[in-house]
């Protein structure tokens, strides 16, 4: 036997050996949750504490401790001086200091208690107005009492989310939050932006900070089970690619020709890992230049402190057009990950997320129709039974209200945005900057992979 | 007789004579100041190739060379670099700056709501100066005015919302406005909750003095930078499901509890080194807690820690900067966030950039620590040993 | 007597709401009600939010494959390591640049300090210039500085600066050879133990004698010739066993020799020069609180003015200067968490790479902050000791 594949062997029957074994675990490992379940046990016999903490909390929250404290104090000294503590107070007992000084005091402690009340109410007021509330489990409810939906996107990625010269947020993962803001309102521009990085995106969604998060996201298992998170579509089929400066490194045309580069990465994200990967496979060494934000990746490619920028594909070529000179810089053909980027919502709310989904489905499936912003009112009086069905103008229709919008939701939706494929060559095609070929993006009638589920 | 009277009195003094030519004038000065002795002599000439070395390049590079108008990056790059200065230039690249100066301010907030910003920033310097005048009146009425009014109307106008004054999202606030906003309202909170902690810490009841220890020791104990990022990334997870927090007021939390467990410590002192005579006669004289400590001791120890409180006051405000980390522009973020615009991007946009704000900040820093130099004067009562 | 009296009555309270001792009591009673119900409902909602998001809490994921690789690392690590070590390798990283920052800061302040009281006018505005400047601006602007403005503008590796030794300077770092130990080579490591062991004993002997018999002892020489000469003599003898690898041109980038990475370099340098600004301030003060009496008393002894210097000013400067020293060096500590902006991989960065690809933020933030804790406690630990074997024994 071959030393290579005892070893293997061996190492085979150690960890079939731990499986059998009760699995180990770390102390802190067993006592958090035994923590938990003591205190979730408490619970029952508390719950008059709850009840209080539930009162007083749920409409103040952290400041309310703040509130308390500066409350009691305020108490306090108010109480002091109304009891007319001896030698002090506005009974005037305190006759050597003669009368100038009693109506100092007096005034002193009016001033105090005056400047308490305002800081309290300042507090007050701060919390109120900057704390905003968004919904538990009716995302649609609260979205619809708002009166907007509020939009997780990118820092700023051209053609997917990035704000123009005025402000306003444009690309594909913008638009398809109007979509759904024009499916839900009838008005696509009901939507409010809140930029986010790769390190906060799910706690945003997670805590309700943003309804959709339209970010360039990938789909993965760990994404989908672990963290609680619902993929409603992929509105982009990238993958990780690479660019260099065809200028500084002539010669260098293929991905494996890279061992031994500084390669520039955005941390915690998919990208980091796969690159691993990658150049593990390969047998090639890199030296990773790891940044938290894209725009420090950029500025550091940009200055030639790494050889490499590596990311999806479609970023690189956004990238690019941000660069000093855009000419010199070159994307490599190989494809190295599938990045399958859509729009993410919270688990346990379907409703929402049938919203989100449908959207996404309604808008491939115009573009299969033919139904365009341009000839949408047109294509209403269409006598395609299936045109007439999607448009919401079949009698008797339920298709919209049994989602939770309105029946005319695709009419709203394309008149907001456009079908996908207009959105598509709007934002990343040929009508920008960034003239991305549709490739596997294409409807699954021209060889792509986007297909929409029969909207009936 | 008179005129052999030999007692002498000196009617008028002696005109003082000139010192001897040797200390006097600028070469006894040079003599005095400079080459008193040989290893003296050697610490000069190393001063003065120090100061041949770097001053020279400082100034041709932020004046004689600078590029102090232009509308994208030729006017800053060398030919080779696709401009239009000669090769092998370097000069501060203020126009940069210029082209920017909007954004450094305000960051993105809207360009035809920055009246409000601005007409803040006047009131507030309007309050601001009669009250760090001493000779200026009613002190009361402006302080009143400065933390009680000026906060109210600036949290109206700055975010908007009501009176028809359209809303403006936080993510929009950037540049000196954050880095300003954070650190009053980050001052204002943490010089009251940090006495509190103070007096807490000294307190005789058990359970409030270990919750101030706890408090103040771990918070003193771990970078800001973790505070921020439990503020961005565990908040969320500790409150009820669906209540947020802005972030901006999430930093702002972030900011003033950090430097509240400081500004404790330095109050601490104080305390301490009021004698325990003035104590006991606040006592003997009847005085309730909170009238023995705001009467007696807090305006005594504060006034002895009045260097401390403003060296934590600065120190907040350079901290303000490390909201970049989490992702909000205060004046560094918005320096930073313009280097990677292509339409600027030369090698001498950073550093311009950096020493703008290095200057800006070191404006407010340095005026910050002169001014508690000049009250510590003003204020000093000669009881100090 | 009328007056005794009264005074024996009972004192007249206004009501038993005033008893200080009942409103302690209440006051802390309420207290514990606010902690208990605030930590009750902060737990109750994390608990609702982690089952209702399906995350796992506890330590398990720590033992998961990272998947990441880090840039710079001082034990052997790769994408094949778990979690909990590439946390480690950042521990290490922070340790580094704190422990290589607090060296230098401490020269450098130690130097400024000096030259802020020195009778040379030239050298007192340097270095009063120096700290002014430094105070006053945030070290996270500094880092940038060197990183953004000093260090990305340096050539590409191809037209690196050449320095002496076979060193090389660009915008990826600065590289010099790196010493490859040959066989034999453990004996250069024993000679120098033995020489720092034989010093140390060298100098106690000497102190011993010196206190005995008045007699000094050339200590600082000895020293330096059992230190330096053993190692040489054991390198000589096991037959020149040291070699260099020498950096070299590549495609990308140099290879071979020691790379010191520019973030690393940015963080170090901006990291010293702050602080040195600070511990300027604080030497200063310390030298200027040992009262001038203290030194005409020396000088009246005979002392010479560099014996005044060393045996009577400093160890009582030093008194005033440790306690805010520490506090310095723990400020250097937890400002290296800075390193995240610009890329190092310290603590800070790892743990916020772990805690955005699994998701983990409470154990990760806990990690965090449990270890700046410990760090920072046992720094100040210490400097406590320190800082007791220096105080001033009272009689």
């Amino acid at each position: 036997m071959p030393i290579h594949s005892m070893r293997k062997s061996v190492t085979l029957r150690k960890s079939e050996g731990r499986i059998l074994q009760a699995r180990p675990r770390s102390a802190l490992d067993r006592t958090l949750p035994a923590l938990f379940a003591l205190l979730t046990n408490f619970q029952a016999r508390l719950s008059a504490i709850q009840a209080f903490a539930a009162i007083g909390f749920q409409t103040l929250s952290v400041s309310v401790i703040f509130l308390d404290l500066t409350g009691i104090i305020a108490f306090d000294a108010v109480r002091e001086w109304e009891a007319g503590v001896p030698g002090m107070g506005r009974n005037g007992k305190l006759r050597s200091h003669g009368k100038k000084s009693q109506v100092r005091l007096k005034k002193t402690e009016k001033g105090l208690w005056v400047m308490k009340h305002i800081a309290i109410g300042i507090l007050g007021a701060a919390a109120f107005g900057l704390m905003a509330s968004a919904a538990s489990a009716a995302t649609l409810d609260d979205v619809k009492a708002k009166g907007f939906i509020q939009c997780g996107v990118s820092t700023g990625l051209a053609g997917f989310s990035a704000p123009d010269d005025k402000g306003d947020w444009q690309g594909i993962d913008a638009d398809f939050c109007r979509a759904v803001a024009a499916a839900v309102f009838g008005d696509g521009t009901k939507v409010k932006f809140t930029p986010l990085s790769a390190k906060e995106r799910f706690t945003a969604l997670q805590s309700g900070e943003v309804d959709i998060l339209s970010r360039n996201t990938t789909w993965t298992i760990n994404r989908d089970t672990a963290l609680g998170l619902n993929f409603a579509g992929v509105t982009y089929y990238d993958g990780q690619g690479f660019m260099i400066n065809a200028k500084k490194l002539p010669g260098v045309n293929s991905a494996l020709q890279l061992s031994g580069a500084a390669v520039c990465v955005q941390s915690g994200t998919t990208t980091e890992l796969n690159l691993a990967d990658y150049f593990k496979s390969n047998k090639m060494e890199y030296n990773p230049v790891v940044f938290e934000k894209l725009d420090e990746v950029n500025a550091a490619y940009d200055a030639g402190r790494c050889d490499v920028y590596t990311t999806d594909q479609s970023g690189l070529y956004g990238i690019r057009l941000t660069l000093g000179s855009p000419a010199d810089h070159v994307v490599l053909p190989e494809i190295i990950s599938k990045e399958p980027l859509g729009p993410v919502v919270r688990q346990g709310d379907d409703q929402w997320f049938h919203i989100v989904r449908w959207t996404y489905y309604a808008l491939l499936q115009t573009e299969e129709l033919g139904i365009t912003k341009a000839n949408v009112d047109e294509m209403k009086a269409s006598d395609n039974p299936e045109i007439k069905r999607v448009l919401g103008e079949e009698a008797d229709t339920k298709i919209g209200t049994d989602l939770g919008v309105s029946n005319d939701w695709v009419v709203n939706i394309v008149k907001a945005v456009g079908n996908y494929g207009e959105m598509f060559e709007r934002n990343v095609g040929s009508g920008s900057p960034l003239k991305i070929a549709r490739g596997i993006n294409a409807q699954w009638t021209k060889g792509g992979l986007q297909y929409a589920m029969p909207i009936r | 007789m008179q005129e052999h009277d030999l007692s002498f009195v000196r009617v008028e003094m002696a005109a003082a004579q000139p010192a001897p030519p040797s200390e006097r004038g600028l070469g006894a000065w040079i003599r005095r100041n400079l080459i008193a002795s040989i290893g003296d002599t050697i610490l000069t000439i190393i001063g003065i190739v120090l100061v041949a070395m770097i001053l020279p390049q400082v100034i041709n590079w932020a004046f004689i060379n600078a590029q102090w108008t232009g509308t994208d990056r030729t006017f800053c790059a060398t030919v080779a670099q696709g401009g239009i200065q000669p090769d092998g230039w370097t000069g501060a690249c203020w126009a940069f700056v210029n082209a920017k100066f909007g954004q450094f301010m305000f960051g993105r907030y809207p360009l035809d709501e920055r009246w409000r910003p601005i007409l803040i920033a006047v009131l507030f310097a309007a309050l601001l100066v009669p009250l760090l005048i001493p000779k200026v009146r009613r002190k009361g009425l402006n302080a009143m005015l400065f933390f009680g009014a000026l906060p109210i109307l600036a949290f109206i106008l700055l975010v908007g919302g009501v009176f028809g004054l359209p809303h403006v999202e936080t993510s929009l606030w950037g540049g000196l406005l954050v880095t300003l906003s954070l650190s009053f309202v980050g001052i204002a909170v943490s010089l009251p909750l940090g006495i509190v902690l103070a007096l807490g810490r000294r307190s005789k009841m058990p359970i409030v003095k270990m919750l101030c220890v706890v408090f103040i020791e771990t918070v003193r104990g771990i970078p800001l930078i973790t505070v921020l990022f439990m503020a961005s990334v565990m908040l969320p997870l500790f409150l009820p499901a669906g209540v947020t927090f802005d972030k901006f007021l999430r930093a702002l939390i972030g900011v003033s509890l950090f430097a509240a467990a400081y500004m404790a410590e330095v109050v601490r002192g104080g305390l301490q080194a009021i004698p325990r005579g003035q104590y006991e006669g606040a006592d003997s004289l009847g005085l309730g807690y909170w009238q023995k400590m705001g009467l007696i001791v807090l305006p005594q120890a504060l006034k002895l820690v009045i260097p401390g409180i403003v060296n934590t006051f600065i120190g907040m405000f350079k901290d303000t900067s490390l909201v970049y980390i989490i992702g909000m522009f205060d004046l560094l973020g918005v320096v930073k966030l313009n280097f990677s615009d292509a339409n600027w991007a030369t090698p001498q946009t950073a550093r311009s950039g950096l020493v703008f704000a290095a200057f800006i900040f070191w404006l407010f820093c340095f005026g910050m620590s002169r001014y508690s130099m000049f009250t510590e004067r003003r204020l000093d009562t000669g009881h100090k040993r | 007597m009328a007056s005794q009296e009264i005074l024996r009555e009972e004192p007249s309270r206004g009501s038993f709401i005033n008893d200080p001792k009942v409103r302690g009591i209440f006051f802390q009673a309420v207290v514990v009600i606010v902690l208990v119900a605030s930590v009750w409902w902060i737990v109750q909602n994390t608990i609702d939010n982690l089952t209702r998001l399906n995350i796992a809490s506890g330590f398990g994921f720590l033992r998961g494959r990272a998947g990441f690789d880090i840039s710079d690392s001082a034990i052997a690590y790769s994408s094949d390591s778990t979690y909990s070590r590439a946390i480690l390798v950042g521990f290490i990283n922070t340790l580094i640049v704190a422990g290589a920052g607090i060296v230098t800061a401490t020269l450098i302040g130690f130097i400024l300090g000096i030259g802020r009281l020195s009778r040379n006018w030239l050298i007192r505005k340097i270095c009063m210039v120096y700290v002014e400047v430094f105070r006053n601006i945030p070290p996270l602007l500094v880092i940038f500085f060197w990183y953004s403005g000093v260090l990305a503008v340096l050539p590409a590796p191809r037209d690196s600066y050449n320095l002496p030794f076979g060193s090389f300077l660009n915008q990826r770092g600065f590289y010099f050879p790196r010493a490859v130990w040959g066989d034999g080579s453990w004996l250069i490591f024993v000679a120098l133990l033995l020489g720092i062991a034989m010093a140390w004993f060298v100098a106690r002997k000497a102190r011993q004698r010196q206190m005995a018999t008045g007699q000094q002892f050339p200590v600082f020489w000895t020293s330096a010739a059992l230190i330096v000469g053993l190692p040489l003599l054991a390198y000589a003898l096991s037959g020149f066993p040291l070699s260099f690898d020498f950096p070299q041109q590549s495609t990308f980038n140099l290879v071979g020799g020691f790379q010191v990475k520019p973030e690393f370099l940015s963080l170090y340098l901006a990291l010293s020069f702050y602080t040195a600004a600070f511990i300027a301030e604080i030497v200063r003060a310390g030298i200027m609180g040992v009262s001038k009496g203290q030194t005409e008393a020396a000088g009246a002894l005979g002392l010479r003015p560099g014996s005044i210097l060393r045996l009577v000013v400093v160890p009582q400067a030093m008194r005033i200067v440790i306690p805010p020293l520490t506090s310095q060096y723990l400020n250097l500590t937890k400002n290296s968490s800075l390193a995240i902006a610009i890329g190092y991989p310290d603590l800070t960065a790892t743990t916020g790479t772990v805690l955005n690809q699994t998701g983990q933020a409470i154990e990760c933030v806990l990690i965090m902050m449990v270890v700046y804790l410990v760090l920072s406690l046992l720094t100040s630990a210490v400097m406590n000791v320190v800082n007791a074997r220096m105080a001033l024994v009272e009689r």
